[in-house]
């Protein structure tokens, strides 16, 4: 699946997006997954309160499954408007 | 209903004379807009960043929810990404309604929901480098009124 991360998640990770090959059941599975490969995505996944998530564009909570699942974001709290 | 995601200025002017022009059934327009403020003085631009796909997929669902709501005639939602200087509109919301109360209402119920629930994030471009916007608490509070 394609993982897209922005505003400060896509600067503290370094890239815009990405294709993840995972066998993850749920965003909180993939976000342990991505935590446990480097050190900025430690950082970039620290605190989970303080990032929101989408799948397949849908803004979504993080036990929400990825069976079937095309794109998952990670950003923080949006400031539009 | 129309929403429009752009990285170019908007023409507020005929925007909403546009948006107003012709109404029969509806006995009031209200539109709102956002300016890019500079409150300490330090500001030099704003930059906008959005998630091409689901922001015009956020924006249409809020402006649908706000015409069944509501019943509005029309609804107009502009929102600009990229870099914008001080003082450049931002967005822009107007809607048509057979009644005022009805207008001002959806237009606010607009507003507090493309705040924090359309993907767009705020930096501020300072003289001392650039910095996030982060998300204020009332904003969020805000959508429980609603």
């Amino acid at each position: 699946m394609d993982v897209l991360y922005f505003a400060w998640v896509r600067e503290r990770i370094g890239i815009p997006r990405e294709a993840v090959e995972t066998k993850a059941t749920t965003v909180m599975d993939l976000v342990d997954e991505l935590r446990g490969r480097e050190e900025r995505y430690a950082a970039a996944f620290a605190d989970i309160t303080a990032l929101r998530v989408a799948v397949d564009q849908q803004l979504t909570e993080f036990d929400a499954p990825l069976d079937g699942v095309r794109e998952v974001a990670f950003f923080p709290p949006m400031t539009g408007g | 209903m129309r929403v429009v995601v752009q990285d170019t200025p908007f023409d507020f002017g005929a925007e909403a004379a546009g948006f107003a022009e012709g109404r029969a059934v509806s006995g009031a327009v209200v539109t709102f807009t956002g300016i890019v403020r500079d409150v300490d003085g330090g500001l030099q631009a704003m930059e906008i960043e959005h998630y091409p796909g689901m922001t015009e997929a956020a924006l249409t669902e809020i402006a649908d929810q706000a015409v069944t709501r509501w019943s509005l005639e029309d609804a107009l939602v502009i929102h600009r990404h990229g870099r914008l200087d001080v003082g450049e509109m931002i967005m822009m919301v107007a809607t048509a309604a057979r009644h005022r109360k009805d207008a001002f209402e959806a237009a606010e119920f607009l507003m507090d929901y493309l705040k924090s629930r359309a993907p767009f994030w705020k930096r501020e471009i300072t003289k001392d480098g650039a910095e996030w916007v982060a998300a204020r608490d009332e904003d969020e509070d805000a959508l429980t009124r609603w």
